[in-house]
């Protein structure tokens, strides 16, 4: 098998943002156009995941969905305040090919249960954002880190895993943005529990962490986000058009901020590995 | 999408998402139809047999709706036809997931669990290999030239495809036999090429550029007529 590549988008109104901790959320750039450049760069998937999800938000999500699965053809996966069977019919009509379900499941897990039977086990991702609170207790959270939940992300991962869930997205909201490697406990315990696939999130830094948290996490396939888009930012000319509109990015394209990341694209990261013997899939 | 293309059946039969199927059908000029009405299997130019989900619970969707026969008396007529990942596996014969199931019969043989005891080798080997797999794996040619005259015309063996499974196909006539991939140690048939039924365990939609093709390819022999024999 090969780890599947994953870079996560997170959008608020129409455009890609990025924070610390799910936190100071700064605005980067369109998000339909980083998806196709980090398409054409060899990302095996894509997720979009929506940080504010209010039902005033939505259409402008859908926009995004629907333009960019008109010019990228790897699995899109997209999440952020979809609570009924209808709500993921409209953004799979947009153009996702899985959805990510986290508030409405943990109020509702049936909802997981009635979606996979009605779009089938492999359309539907749960998504599980956990805060560490150390001595390994692990808190699931909600509507993007905003509302603690009391559950057990590790129990939650379980229940979602039988309910029909086809993989867990899982996300570290301590480590987030902060590249200091993925939660590699959690990560293990889960995915060596569970049936499916578990796609690591939070914290990537380095092409290291991601190595650990596939060889001694167990992780299936990783997410990442600051990593690519920092790199992104500053291999792409500052004309260009993911940059049209609000963002201001000149701080970042100047190595700007405390948190240091490694300067790696999807092309160094998939060498990177390879070198490690970790399959990943050669971009055509 | 839209315009004067040829005209493409997808059969719809209240299970699963069809709309990415429809974007990769418009991408290569081809008119999809997303329809769960039998009588527009007849009408269409090509018929795609999409699927996901649990294959005795899709088999009796076709059946209530009227489509099995349909497709049945499609392919009996030589209508070109696709088949993608459960699609696939419904135009078997026979299935054993969950029980025995009979099949749409088009293509002689089995679907079959993948094995639950492939050693995964990535993670120290501290468990076996997932079931469902789901990711991008190389598929290659059966024999040199097999590809020719297949929608997997001009593809270079070893190309990356999307899967998403828990069950094979396994033709008993190895000849039909389009495409091999492997899960662990055990190879498996990725896709069907048989007269004029192409059918694959992958999903070309999902599957970047290399998925566009075999699109492609389809547009360009119905737009001259139909599968090459």
């Amino acid at each position: 098998m090969t780890v599947r590549i994953i870079p996560r988008l997170e959008i608020k109104g129409p455009n890609l943002v990025k924070g610390i901790r799910f936190e100071g959320l700064r605005v980067l750039g369109k998000p339909e156009v980083f998806a196709k450049h980090y398409y054409a760069a060899g990302a095996d998937e894509l997720i979009y995941i929506d940080a504010v999800a209010s039902l005033y938000g939505r259409n402008s999500l859908l926009d995004i969905v629907e333009r960019t699965a008109a010019e990228t053809f790897v699995p899109l996966t997209v999440g952020g305040g979809l609570r009924s069977l209808d709500d993921i019919r409209e953004v799979l009509r947009a153009g996702a090919d899985k959805v990510a379900i986290n508030t409405a499941a943990v109020q509702n897990p049936q909802l997981i249960r009635e979606a996979a039977r009605k779009f089938g086990s492999s359309t539907i991702v749960a998504n599980i954002e956990f805060i560490h609170h150390g001595d390994g207790k692990y808190e699931a959270y909600t509507d993007f880190g905003r509302e603690s939940t009391g559950i057990d992300a590790y129990d939650w991962a379980l229940k979602a895993a039988e309910q029909g869930a086809g993989e867990i997205l899982l996300v570290s909201i301590d480590r987030d943005g902060r590249g200091v490697g993925y939660d590699l406990d959690l990560t293990r315990r889960i995915a060596e529990a569970v049936p499916i696939p578990i796609i690591a999130g939070g914290g990537a830094g380095t092409p290291k962490q991601v190595e650990e948290v596939i060889r001694q996490g167990g992780a299936d396939a990783v997410s990442l986000a600051s990593m690519l888009h920092y790199n992104m930012i500053k291999t792409l000319p500052q004309d260009d058009e993911a940059f049209e509109g609000e963002g201001n990015t000149e701080f970042l394209r100047k190595g700007g901020g405390a948190i240091k990341l490694a300067d790696c694209g999807i092309g160094d990261l998939k060498a990177f590995l390879n070198a490690e013997n970790i399959g990943v899939r050669e971009a055509a | 999408m839209g315009g004067a293309g040829p005209l493409v059946a997808v059969v719809d039969y209240g299970l699963g998402n069809l709309y990415s199927i429809a974007r990769a059908c418009g991408q290569a000029g081809l008119q999809a139809n997303i329809t769960g009405d039998a009588t527009d299997l007849d009408k269409a130019d090509m018929v795609l047999l999409p699927g996901v989900g649990a294959f005795a619970d899709a088999m009796s969707a076709l059946k209530e709706r009227g489509l099995a026969d349909a497709l049945r008396e499609g392919a009996a007529k030589g209508k070109p036809m696709v088949g993608i990942c459960l699609g696939l596996q419904l135009m078997m014969s026979v299935s054993h997931e969950f029980g025995t199931h009979e099949g749409l019969g088009l293509i002689e043989g089995s679907v079959e669990r993948l094995p639950e005891n492939e050693p995964d080798a990535l993670h120290g080997g501290r468990r076996s290999l997932k079931v469902p797999q789901v990711g991008w794996r190389p598929i290659e040619e059966p024999e040199p030239g097999r590809w020719d005259g297949t929608p997997l015309s001009g593809a270079i063996p070893g190309i990356y495809q999307y899967f998403v499974h828990s069950y094979y196909v396994k033709p008993s006539d190895p000849s039909v036999v389009g495409a091999i991939s492997h899960f662990g140690g055990t190879s498996f048939c990725a896709a069907v090429a048989k007269d004029n039924i192409f059918a694959c365990q992958f999903h070309p939609e999902r599957s970047g550029s290399d998925g566009l093709a075999i699109y492609n390819n389809i547009a360009k022999w119905l737009s001259e007529g139909g599968f090459p024999q």
